[in-house]
């Protein structure tokens, strides 16, 4: 198990990347071009008619249709505290999560590197959250674990001093972030445990041959070879986590009030409950002007993980 | 030098230490273990519960177990079912047949411009889908697609395609370049090629490929919940549905979400190493 480190040079036979003939150079698109094109019209046109009705004022519940309003969607947007607040939720969320999921992901990595009785069943155990469906996960947790007269985490939290609380009334945005770390930390878990396993075992054997003690080894040695592990593992995890929408709708319908309601619950809600495209559409714009902000030092990030070579202009 | 003379001449009392704390560590990765597992175990047992024992303080641990439960999710669930597996089968074959040729041309025989291509399909992962739903939600009701699975299938296609694409390309880097040379020397075309050297030797790389497209097919719920109402709905929504307004329903959710997951969990359990890999996009092998 290594991470690909010569993606940069892929073909192994003849290449001419600089005066390839017409044909040949288009024998090379051909097979290419169903998935681009595909891709180009799925994910590109709905941003197109986004940015479109970010300047329509169009309620579904309203007859007559879309007709312009300039700029009025996104005055609403800056100045809507609500859109705000979602946002920094988001990042809230995603981060606290991403950071503890991996954190306990590196710990449990290397619990599970170790030899010992039964390995491989507490690795499929510890796996298993992430491979629950997420709607059933949210659900699962909001009832049978979460509810404060039946549910088994005040059961199990009893003898210390816990009784009864409603987890999702009083500690509603904690709850759901717990939830995306129960789901998320085995994902962090396999790729750091790929990481740790891809180590050269020799290289450890010196270190211990040197003497030098378990905490310096791992802190010398095994975090510096697990940072594009863990580079890795941030940025999937990222990506997926920003979009969660499913434990939100699922487990608080974002409340209390609006106090679990993230930007994807947010515009979920623009859309079905205010029926209003346009603003849904001006603050997608808005998300979406921020993403490719992020996006453009992630996917920078990605070439590291990757390490390809920085393409020249 | 080898490990084992050093071990032999080390004191007693050393080795018992390193012994328990062996033990130790093991104990305290089977607690952590357990700990992750208990809510999907919890899930599994409140299944079998009649509904009148699975909300009880304290909780049950002994009942009489009954599949009431899981009779009455399988006497509902047929239409939701049906739709998930076409489509989440529907958009993986869309997938494999787009991200084949794709991939090969990034990696092969890649075009001139190849890590841009990457980058592009890359990126498309990473803009929020959640931003264009109000007017994904007028396209899909203009071009009469909304509720209707095809819907589903073109999106989640689109959803999976750039995953798949980096994956399916890095089981091509694997092919060894002299099976390509020989297939050449026999005077294989490119077609030819695809279908007796490269395909074969990926196609446990493409059932991999195939197995993670499904999973987050199968999973998926924001795109399903906002673009379905009937004539598609799929599995998430029906664990929805199966939260009523009132009455006892822990022992029905819990059924439910047995059923809804259980395809997910064992595949990912008999494909473990696969996971990992698809899971990086094929980073890591």
């Amino acid at each position: 198990m290594t991470v690909v480190e010569d993606l940069a040079p892929p073909p192994k036979v003849e290449v001419r990347p600089r005066g390839m003939s017409r044909r040949e150079a288009w024998q090379r698109r051909l097979p290419l071009l169903p998935a681009l094109i595909y891709v180009v019209v799925v994910t590109q046109i709905p941003f197109v008619v986004t940015l479109w009705y970010s300047f329509q004022n169009y309620f579904f519940d309203v007859p007559g249709g879309a007709h312009f309003t300039g700029l009025s969607n996104y005055t609403t947007v800056f100045t809507n505290a609500n859109f705000r607040a979602s946002l920094v939720r988001s990042v809230v969320m995603t981060a606290s999560a991403v950071i503890v999921a991996m954190v306990l992901g590196v710990a449990l990595a290397i619990l599970l590197d170790r030899k010992f009785f039964g390995r491989g069943v507490v690795r499929t155990m510890v796996i298993t959250p992430f491979l629950v469906m997420p709607a059933a996960a949210a659900l699962v947790w909001a009832g049978p674990m979460l509810d404060p007269n039946f549910g088994l985490v005040n059961w199990l939290l009893q003898p210390f001093g816990v009784h009864h609380v409603a987890w999702l009334s009083t500690q509603a945005l904690a709850s759901v972030i717990v939830v995306m770390i129960w789901q998320w930390t085995p994902f962090m878990t396999l790729i750091v445990l790929a990481g740790l396993q891809s180590q050269p075992p020799d290289t450890l054997e010196a270190a211990k041959v040197d003497g030098a003690g378990a905490f310096a080894t791992f802190r010398e040695l095994t975090l510096p070879h697990l940072r594009p592990y863990i580079e890795l593992g941030i940025l999937l995890g990222s990506i997926y986590l920003v979009n969660a929408f499913d434990a939100v709708r699922l487990m608080t319908n974002g409340g209390p009030g609006t106090s679990t309601t993230n930007l994807p619950f947010y515009l979920y809600q623009q859309v079905n409950y205010a029926f209003d495209v346009g603003g849904a559409a001006a603050a997608g714009v808005v998300t979406v002007i921020l993403t490719i902000i992020v996006a453009t030092f992630a996917l920078r990030m990605f070439a590291r993980v990757f390490q390809f070579e920085e393409a020249k202009g | 030098m080898t490990a084992m003379p050093v071990r032999a001449r080390e004191p007693r009392p050393q080795r018992i230490r390193e012994w328990s704390g062996n033990v130790g560590w093991a104990v305290l990765t089977w607690v952590v273990g357990i700990a992750f597992f208990t809510p999907v175990l919890w899930m599994v047992i409140t299944a079998f519960k009649p509904e009148s024992a699975a909300e009880t303080w304290p909780p049950k641990f002994v009942f009489t177990p009954t599949l009431a439960e899981f009779h009455l999710v399988f006497s509902g669930w047929g239409p939701f079912v049906t739709h998930s597996i076409i489509a989440t089968v529907g958009s993986t074959v869309l997938v494999l047949l787009l991200g084949v040729p794709a991939a090969y041309a990034l990696s092969v025989y890649p075009v001139k411009h190849w890590r841009d291509g990457l980058f592009f399909f890359i990126s498309t992962k990473m803009l929020p889908i959640v931003a264009v739903i109000g007017p994904l939600y007028v396209i899909a009701l203009k071009s009469h697609l909304l509720d209707s699975l095809w819907l589903l299938i073109i999106l989640y296609t689109a959803m999976n395609l750039p995953l798949a694409i980096w994956m399916i390309r890095s089981f091509m880097l694997e092919v060894p370049g002299e099976l390509l040379e020989a297939a050449r020397l026999d005077g294989a075309g490119r077609i030819r090629e695809m279908t007796s050297v490269i395909l074969p030797v990926i196609s446990p790389g493409l059932v991999s490929t195939a197995l993670i497209c499904m999973i987050f097919a199968w999973n998926e719920l924001f795109l399903a919940l906002n673009l379905t109402i009937t004539n598609a709905a799929t599995m998430p929504m029906y664990l929805i549905s199966s939260v009523p307004q009132e009455g006892l329903y822990i022992a029905h959710l819990s059924a439910a979400a047995t059923v809804a997951s259980i395809p997910v969990i064992i595949v990912g359990w008999l494909a473990q190493r696969s996971l990992v890999r698809g899971l990086s996009m094929g980073a890591i092998k």
